[in-house]
């Protein structure tokens, strides 16, 4: 057998870079994961299932496993509708405005799913502001509507549709034009030609956008946290918070085993993604150069005012909603202009200490997230291209997982791996390290999906061209590798920033006084009874949130292909 | 001197041999053109000169360095054996001006300012790219892209210029230009050129001599007009130039002539002196003459106009396929006689 480092330019600092940052990393994402594994099958360092046993015996366990799976799967159902229905419409006919249409339709996926619950229940509901404004408000003492199963449901459906939007939107467009060329000149006509080609060839990237749709519904803690709580409503992942944040780490052993019942559903999720995504890259060949464009006749303009409503309807109106409670003086207090005032806004963005720490905590963690992301990823990434060695191979499809697996479960691993560090009595629990690494972790993927799509198109006679005219390891990489890849790492940097920044679920079960982060605030807040302090919180995040979004699609063209999620 | 001494090299690929017992020379100052189909291994042997590749087997000497050996497990990685190598995507780097793609392997060697400035301009005007310095490689078209790709490697003083298939990728006009660069650089600087083409007419033009390669393997390795003249084996016959190659029977040798019977013609061949056996002989158009008296009865298959003359394809009464160029312009049925002229005749298995 060849070594490693003889097949491939016998340059061995490359192959000791690379071990030596693979093992940084697969600390950081795997290690984790496998902590949590051995708490689940061992009892007191013996190996035993009894406590798994036991807790999946309890009917809390039960019923919380079957509310997650109904509201995950019955939202995917929603997510699924509404995404492929636009996606279908976007990817293949002559809409005009494209661009402007799929970057609002990226905004539900970018906003925090706290504030996207927070949002929603200000536009329904007896006391909500923007209702009495309108005087259409339910009488009181009418139920909150969304406080249900149902309400969980339509909102999950809200939040995810944009994963389906995506994943099917690239998958047709990688439908080679002449194929359905090929259809259109055999005869076939408008709905046949979608029928009988375009949806078969789309099904594998159908499926694997609704099997990723419902892992990332199932570990969703913001949503069912916000509406579910006040239902008495319990799924998984917010069963889990309300035991930690009832008892604390006496029942840490119970909550392992419920984080690996999620993490069980969540990856048979993306096993079945995976397959369905390698069953997509077969037998695609063809130019795909020019986007399909069927032409909608007299339908185009109806088509495209139902689709800047629905658009109106889920990004616009809770807004508004958003807006209203943050204005008025006291929750419940009809909007005019009398009582206008930025009370709540002055209130919670200049005198509340607890939200300038977050803010503080939040920005420090996405921040330095992204920085250390950065240096870990573009080297990796690169030397994982360079030198596929089995190691690599096996971290490239493992290192998904944090980022993929729900936040508690990622959460609960952390906790377990950090609370004793190993050889020492310290803790890290309880500090905002905990936080730090648990982002590290979750957002690796976020951050080297990018990065290795730009270097997956770099020419490798790039590097060779410096090696060749006696350029070391590092100089390539300082003066060739890093400048090529930074508008990869560039965008890449922001959104684990923008992620980061808004995260609520792996901090809301890390975090103790004075390392909250602007998720735990809102949800804080709200949980508490501020709603206009929460909603003029919110609204100053989605700002945010949209800017980030925006700088990006700026620079968007400046990138490679496949680095900006939204422009796949 | 850099001589490149090459013995039994050899390289498998997960298990595929790519190269198999090279062992040649490659002497000091020679334009060296590696000239085979695609998968014969010559960018393998190329890549292998560079460092980009280890061998599996053999080892590999540059000058009075060892370059890398199987055996020890040597390997000279690319940056420390100061040599040229040219791209056929050329790998300008995108974010450098052509100045700085040209400077960098001097910056890379801690040359002083003043030295790189002087040995950069010297670059730059030696491929007449003065005027483009400021200039970013996608502002450039492929023949000045190509030539800062040449500036930069010859900036260096490399003791051997590796070249993978560098005018691929430019249109044909701009070809014979950039083949004219080529030649007039390495007759400047005397450089050892090892330069890899799957275009033979590319081969011939400007290389010393050619090694063919096939099947991982040097078929031959020999100046082009002893390779067109004299062709070792079957698979250069038909390589190399036009050319068909047909079985020969009865062979009679008279002194230092050689007759054979060539599809039922008797005619006098030529063979190297070495070959004690000949079993085939490759027919060009320079051995056929189209005569109504020509013993090979055959008839018109195609006729193509190459620009000013025609070549023919033609199929003889038994079956074989022959290329003949002619002046006067047939048509595709006629029938007429083709008459042989001392073909070159080597042996097969």
């Amino acid at each position: 057998m060849m070594s490693v480092a003889q097949q491939n330019g016998g340059s061995r600092s490359e192959a000791r870079l690379l071990s030596a940052i693979l093992i940084v990393a697969i600390c950081l994402t795997l290690a984790p994961v496998l902590r949590l594994f051995v708490e689940g099958v061992t009892d007191q360092g013996r190996p035993s299932l009894t406590l798994m046993r036991d807790v999946l015996a309890q009917p809390s366990t039960l019923s919380a496993l079957k509310h997650s799976l109904v509201t995950a799967g019955f939202g995917t159902l929603v997510s699924l509708v509404l995404g492929a229905a636009f996606a279908f419409l976007v990817a293949l006919t002559d809409l005009r405005a494209k661009a402007a249409l799929v970057f609002c339709l990226m905004i539900p996926m970018m906003i925090p799913p706290q504030i996207t619950a927070l949002s929603w229940t200000q536009i329904m509901g007896p006391s909500s502001v923007l209702l009495k404004t309108l005087g259409i408000a339910p009488p009181l003492g009418a139920p909150q509507p969304l406080y249900s199963p149902q309400g969980i449901i339509f909102l999950l459906g809200i939040q995810h549709m944009s994963i389906i939007f995506l994943t099917l939107r690239a998958g047709l467009r990688s439908i080679p034009q002449d194929v359905v060329e090929a259809a259109r000149i055999s005869g076939a006509k408008g709905l046949r030609t979608w029928w009988q080609v375009v949806m078969p060839l789309t099904l594998p990237s159908l499926a694997a956008g609704t099997a990723i749709t419902f892992v990332t519904a199932l570990g969703n803690f913001g949503i069912p946290a916000m509406l579910g709580i006040p239902a008495d409503y319990a799924t998984l992942p917010t069963l889990v918070y309300q035991k930690l944040a009832g008892m604390g780490t006496t029942v840490l052993a119970e909550v392992s085993v419920l984080a690996m019942l999620i993490g069980a559903v969540a990856v048979a999720g993306i096993l079945l993604q995976r397959l369905c995504q390698s069953r997509q890259r077969l037998h695609l060949v063809g130019s795909t150069s020019r986007p399909l464009a069927l032409p909608l006749g007299a339908a185009r303009l109806p088509v495209e005012i139902l689709l800047w409503a629905v658009v109106f309807a889920i990004l616009v109106l809770p807004m508004f909603g958003l807006l209203a409670t943050s204005l008025v003086p006291a929750y419940g207090v009809t909007l005019r202009f009398d009582t206008v005032t930025l009370a709540s806004w002055y209130e919670v963005l200049f005198r509340q200490p607890v939200t300038s720490r977050a803010f503080a905590n939040s920005f420090g963690l996405a921040a330095g997230a992204s920085a250390v992301l950065v240096m870990i990823c573009l080297p990796l990434a690169w030397l994982m291209e360079r030198r596929k060695t089995r190691l690599a191979r096996l971290f490239d499809s493992l290192l998904d997982l944090p980022y993929a697996l729900p936040g508690v479960v990622l959460s609960i691993a952390m906790i377990l791996l950090l609370i004793k560090l190993p050889f020492t009595e310290a803790t890290l629990y309880g500090t905002i390290w905990i936080i730090f690494l648990a982002y590290l972790a979750r957002f690796f993927a976020v951050m080297f999906r990018p990065v290795q799509a730009s270097l997956k198109q770099f020419d490798p006679a790039m590097d060779e061209a410096a090696q060749s005219v006696g350029a070391s390891l590092y100089r390539r990489l300082r003066d060739v590798i890093f400048p090529l890849s930074a508008p990869a790492a560039a965008a890449g940097a922001i959104l684990v920033f923008l992620t980061a920044f808004n995260e609520l679920t792996v901090s809301a079960l890390l975090w103790s006084s004075g390392t909250e982060t602007l998720g735990v605030v809102i949800f804080n807040l709200d949980d508490s009874g501020e709603t206009g302090m929460a909603s003029a919180l919110a609204m100053t995040i989605v700002f945010v949130v949209i800017v980030l979004m925006a700088l990006i699609q700026l620079f968007s063209r400046r990138f490679p292909k496949g680095v900006v999620p939204w422009q796949t | 001197m850099a001589d490149i001494d090459l013995s039994s090299v050899g390289k498998t690929f997960a298990g595929t041999p790519a190269l198999q017992d090279i062992t040649t020379r490659f002497d000091d100052g020679e334009f060296i053109a590696l000239l085979g189909p695609s998968g014969c291994g010559k960018t393998t042997l190329l890549r292998i000169l560079a460092g980009f590749e280890t061998p599996t087997s053999g080892q590999i000497r540059i000058g009075a360095r060892e370059m890398a050996n199987a055996q020890t497990g040597v390997s000279l990685p690319p940056e420390e054996r100061n040599i040229g190598f040219v791209f056929q995507s050329y790998a300008l780097w995108p974010h450098m001006s052509v100045w700085r793609n040209v400077s960098y392997p001097l910056e890379i060697r801690r040359f002083s300012k003043s030295e790189i400035a002087r040995q950069t301009d010297a670059a730059l005007a030696s491929t007449g790219l003065e005027a483009y310095a400021d200039r970013m490689p996608s502002d450039l078209s492929g023949g000045q892209r190509q030539r800062v790709a040449l500036a930069r490697c010859l900036v260096s003083d490399p003791c051997a210029v590796l070249l993978d298939e560098p005018l691929a990728n430019l249109d044909v006009a701009l070809r014979a230009t950039m083949q004219g660069v080529f030649t007039d650089f390495h007759k400047r600087t005397g450089a050892t050129m090892v330069y890899v083409t799957h275009d033979q007419a590319e081969a011939m033009a400007m290389a010393d001599r050619i090694a063919v390669m096939d099947q991982g393997r040097i078929q031959q390795f020999d100046t082009p007009q002893t390779l067109y003249e004299r062709p070792k084996n079957r698979f250069v016959a038909e390589f190399v130039g036009r050319g068909t190659v047909v079985p020969v029977q009865e062979v009679t040798q008279a002194g230092g002539a050689r007759q054979a019977r060539i599809l039922g013609a008797e005619v006098a061949v030529q063979s190297a002196r070495a070959e004690k056996q000949v079993s085939h002989v490759c027919l060009r158009p320079e051995n056929l003459t189209i005569s109504e008296s020509g013993d090979l009865r055959s008839k018109v298959a195609r006729v193509t106009y190459m620009g000013g003359k025609y070549l023919l394809e033609t199929v003889t009464d038994c079956g074989a396929r022959l290329f003949a160029e002619t002046r006067a312009r047939f048509d595709v049925g006629a029938q007429l006689g083709l008459t042989i002229t001392t073909p070159w005749a080597f042996s097969e298995d």
